[in-house]
């Protein structure tokens, strides 16, 4: 545990350039190049947790520890470990893109944008870096009020009604979680700190009311079905920054909460009620691609796939073995980027043609030869084609679910092939279909601008999906203890247990469950079912960390 | 009784602050009307001098003086002092306001400090006479300032709704206070507590005084079922007596309760707590969703105090030291709060009569004045309880105390009700960021009173982003001053 004021700079500095930017007089170009600055700043500042993070270590890194309510033993505690550091990657990353992308479309009350564009980077960053639970809720529930602010000033039509169904429903969700983190305090022995917190052990009565008050909060924010229905509105309306930021770093509190919180701290419950979970995930993916297939409205196609992406990522968390957690990480990651390269582009279109109807943007043939390239791109690494970064990720929780149960590994597949259909469908109706387009709208193809926010995605799609391991050596040895440490709890009987009352097991993988504790055998085995498999990710040798 | 002077020291700032009010009383007699400054000024030095009195005799330990009539504690000195806070920036926030409309006049400054010196004499009473003294000159300087504007029937209407049942409740109040006399042979909270304790009293008797107590209590607080004055009261008087009846009294009513109930009463806890649950699920509940349905902010602002006052019963009722001092915490932040929102309301009203107490006025206020919009918005989103606010440690210490208790259930149905609440605060922010102005007159006021609501709408952030010391001060002032019986 390696301490690092690293950590504090990333949350303090993008506050720091809010402020900059409250102070300085009232200038648009200005205030664009400051909150740029800035953010590129944290994303310079953020490279050394890429760079010095000890893969080997499940331990906290760049801890941080100050007393700050001692009333309460509420400490300012921050660090990261495996879980979250690539998280924390992924929110320094995506901000100066959500500054570039509002470049030319906010013309609005720039100030007050930067502002809470930056906020809210702070905010969330302090999310998946709390090792307390108040100062978790704090950061929870204070990246909600930009949030609010961007949809419901700078959104579309209905933006009114969507930013306030997006603020009551995350709070309606969060505030049973309150009552559960006091209730946890109070029973862990008067201490908010998450890792103690995690060593516990509760009864299963108690472990039921805190497993389920923590469901409520995540769910909405995955969103899960059948809290999913804030989604479409708040993605459609919000502005383009809002919708990136929504879908590739906020999304991802529910999923990192379920890892950092339910699984360690209510291990006998999140496995009593994995299947419904399990469920849950699947109903997440057929429903969400059946959703997004009808769709004819561009953006609201993109919000819908997200339902189904995130629930790749609860299904690879909830199968509690190592490959469905390392790839339910994986997946965030790359739900991401491509989620939030593919909002990118459909705001680029719709600065162009002020429409977001399919048919509208339809038929752009090889006019915009750089635009269509890069949308397919994006739209292939959406539908995990190997080669491209979801693939990795997918593959891994479907390896993971597969292992848990043939059934759920079944559907999954479905869902995979679900979303080929409706990202080829959308490719071929945007790039050959009729267009409905007025003839005075000309579609030009991307500038300087729009490609540089774009590359560093692309360039992540093909490195993630060509060579995953750094970042799944970053993932590994956390990941690894959670799952010994959960297993540890329940013991592999249970494990096994649950399969066979409710989901009907693997029989060829079934001798492979009792080694469920120990994780360097279940690393073999998911090594091995990897090399059986023909993909494009041959050098992803897991022996080398064995 | 004899005198003893060593008696003085301890209640030196209500001599203080009765002597000035007397002697300004005079003096405003011989200043005309456009010298009212001079008085302002006066009223103003005497809140001053009163708080560097207090903390200049402030001593630690428990100091009782007039036979037990009146105690001096860390409590009521942090109490206090507040009251004198609060009270000053009252003054601040209404000047302009009360210029414009006639009712800057030496009455109004002296009855806000014989209010004071009512407050004063409530937070350190320690003797069920003393309490009622301290209550009834309050109650009567309030009755009288929200009559002031003679010629607007809503504030007749107000003060008279408000003297009907502001004497209603404190016949009850004095009815319960006679039977437990009866039961326990006296008066002082201290023997009154050591006759429960020791089983020498009555035992229905007691319940039977503790109900009217309670109702009293209520009426006071203007919890639900008792809360019929507060929405007609908050709505008809002139805004700026509106935000003299929200904010200190608030600190007063706590350290009243806190006095009957846990120093006077504490064995019958099991007898109060279960009826301040009522009153506090009732007042969450109809306040919030009454609150939704008001289009005047006075009145959605009279609602949502009931709220509040509901929130501050939950630490009460929980029954323990770290209850109490949530609930001295809550008061104190709503205490805040409340002047920020109502000082809001006062820099937007005008001079010309214009009163900004409608949820429309403050449509687009983003683009009218960004910076006000921006210190509202912390306003209300500490009002809902959202982090990093000051609002959500108040709420946090309220439901810590109350999970402590045991009363999981009522945490629950406590946050239903703040998400319920969340809405209508969230409304105001919606209507200042996402809608269009309909008015587009310029804000005009003084530098005192902008500066001010900076610090004012900045003080609910900053506690928020450090609440430690003014939670500890307010949990270590209980510490130190309730049960030492």
């Amino acid at each position: 545990m390696h301490e690092s004021n690293l950590l504090s700079l990333l949350i303090f500095l993008p506050v720091l350039g809010a402020a900059v930017i409250g102070f300085a007089p009232r200038n648009d170009d200005w205030t664009r190049r400051i909150a740029l600055a800035f953010s590129l700043l944290v994303f310079v500042v953020s490279l050394p947790l890429w760079f010095n993070f000890d893969t080997a270590s499940h331990e906290m890194q760049f801890v941080t520890r100050v007393p700050w309510i001692p009333a309460f033993n509420v400490n300012y505690a921050v660090g990261v470990d495996g879980i979250s550091v690539l998280l924390v990657l992924l929110t320094t990353l995506i901000t100066p893109m959500c500054v570039l992308c509002s470049w030319k479309a906010i013309d609005t009350r720039v100030k007050e944008y930067m502002i809470a564009i930056l906020i809210m980077e702070a905010a969330l960053i302090g999310v998946f870096v709390s090792l307390d639970l108040v100062l978790f809720y704090v950061f929870w529930e204070a990246e909600l009020i930009p949030m609010l602010l961007i949809i419901g000033v700078w959104g579309g039509q209905r933006r009114v009604y969507a930013a306030l169904k997006f603020f009551l429903y995350t709070m309606a969700g969060s505030l049973p979680m309150l009552v559960a983190i006091l209730a946890l305090y109070f029973t862990g022995g008067e201490t908010f700190d998450i890792q103690e917190l995690s060593k516990g052990s509760y009864s299963s009565t108690f472990q039921f009311w805190v497993f389920w008050a923590f469901f409520l909060g995540f769910a909405i924010k995955v969103p899960m079905f059948p809290f999913h229905t804030w989604l479409p509105d708040a993605h459609v309306e919000a502005p383009t920054a809002g919708s990136v930021m929504l879908a590739s770093v906020m999304l991802k509190l529910g999923t990192y909460g379920f890892l950092r919180f339910s699984l360690p701290i209510t291990p006998d419950a999140s496995h009593d009620f994995a299947p419904v979970i399990l469920s849950l995930s699947l109903i997440a993916i057929i429903w969400g691609s059946y959703m997004a297939l009808v769709q004819t409205d561009l953006k609201k196609l993109v919000a819908y796939s997200s339902v189904g992406h995130m629930g790749f990522v609860t299904l690879g968390i909830f199968v509690f073995n190592s490959e469905g957690i390392e790839g339910a990480i994986l997946q965030m990651v790359n739900h991401g980027i491509t989620t939030g390269a593919l909002f990118l582009m459909v705001g680029m279109l719709y600065e162009r043609t002020h429409s977001r109807l399919i048919s509208d943007c339809g038929g752009l043939r090889m006019t915009v030869p750089i635009y269509v390239t890069l949308l397919a791109i994006f739209s292939f690494a959406s539908f995990g084609l190997p080669g491209t970064n979801s693939f990795v990720g997918e593959f891994l929780v479907l390896v993971g679910s597969f292992k848990s149960s043939l059934l759920a590994g079944a559907i999954a597949i479905g869902g995979v092939v679900l979303t080929v259909a409706y990202m080829l469908w959308m490719l071929q109706r945007v790039v050959w279909g009729e267009s409905t387009r007025k003839d005075d709208v000309v579609v030009t193809d991307l500038n300087g601008r729009e490609i540089a926010t774009l590359v560093p995605l692309l360039v992540l799609v093909f490195w993630i999906g060509f060579n995953p391991q750094p970042f799944l050596d970053r993932v590994r040895a956390s990941v690894e203890h959670l799952v010994t440490d959960v297993s540890a709890i329940r013991g592999a009987k249970n494990i096994e247990g649950l399969n066979d009352a409710v989901l009907p097991p693997m029989r060829e993988l079934k001798p492979q469950h009792a080694a469920a504790a120990n994780p360097v055998a279940v690393n073999r085995t998911s090594a091995d079912a990897c090399r059986a498999l023909p993909c494009q990710i041959a050098n992803w040798d897991r022996k080398q960390t064995l | 009784m004899n005198f003893v002077i060593s008696d003085l020291l301890p209640v030196l700032p209500e001599v203080f602050v009765l002597t000035m009010a007397c002697a300004i009383l005079i003096a405003d007699l011989m200043i005309r009307q456009s010298g009212r400054m001079v008085t302002y000024l006066l009223v103003q030095l005497t809140l001053l001098g009163c708080s560097l009195i207090i903390v200049g005799t402030h001593e630690n330990g428990v100091v009782y003086a007039f036979h037990n009539m009146f105690v001096d504690d860390a409590m009521s000195d942090v109490l206090k002092l507040l009251t004198c806070l609060a009270l000053s920036m009252m003054l601040v926030y209404s000047r302009l306001y009360l210029t414009a409309r006639g009712l800057f006049t030496g009455e109004f400054m002296v009855l806000v400090l014989f209010a004071l010196l009512g407050m004063m004499v409530m937070i350190s009473a320690n003797n069920f006479l003393t309490l009622y003294l301290g209550l009834e000159l309050l109650s009567l300087s309030l009755y009288t300032i929200v009559a002031l504007q003679r010629d607007s029937s809503s504030a007749i209407e107000a003060a008279t709704k408000y003297f009907v049942l502001g004497s209603l409740a404190s016949c009850l109040l004095l009815y319960g206070m006679s039977m437990l006399y009866g039961a326990t042979g006296s008066l002082e909270l201290g023997a009154v507590a050591h006759a429960i304790q020791t089983g020498a009293a009555d035992k229905n008797l007691q319940v039977f005084g503790l109900v009217f107590v309670v109702c009293g209590l209520a009426f006071k607080l203007g919890v639900v079922p008792f809360h019929m004055w507060v929405p007609d009261v908050y709505q008809g008087a002139p805004t700026a007596i509106t935000m003299l009846i929200g904010s200190a009294p608030k600190l007063a009513a706590f350290a009243f309760a806190a006095r009957i109930l846990v120093e006077g009463l504490q064995d019958l806890v099991q007898h109060w707590s279960g009826m301040l649950i009522i009153l506090a699920v009732a007042s969450m509940a109809l306040g919030n969703f009454s609150a939704i349905a008001q289009t005047n902010l006075k009145r959605m602002f009279a609602y949502s105090t009931i709220t509040h006052m509901g929130f501050l019963l939950l630490g009460l009722l929980s029954g323990s030291i770290e209850g109490y001092g949530a609930s001295m915490f809550y008061a104190v932040v709503y205490a805040l709060m409340s002047l920020g929102a109502f000082g809001m309301i006062l820099l937007l009203s005008r001079a010309d009569g214009f009163e900004a107490d409608t949820l429309d006025d403050f449509k687009g206020l983003s683009r009218r004045s960004p910076w006000l919009a921006f210190l509202m918005l912390l306003l209300m989103f500490s009002m809902a309880g959202v982090p990093p606010t000051v609002g959500f440690y108040a709420k946090f210490s309220v439901l810590s105390a109350v999970v402590h208790a045991g009363h999981i259930w009522l945490a629950v149905a406590a946050v239903i009700f703040s998400l319920i609440g969340a809405f209508y605060y969230l409304r105001i922010v919606k209507l200042m960021y996402f809608d269009a102005p309909e008015s587009h007159a310029p804000i005009t006021y003084g530098q005192d009173t902008a500066l001010l609501m900076s610090a004012n709408g900045l003080g609910v952030l900053v506690l928020g982003l450090l609440p430690n010391a003014l939670m500890s001060a307010c949990a270590a002032s209980v510490q130190q001053s309730l049960l030492l019986h």
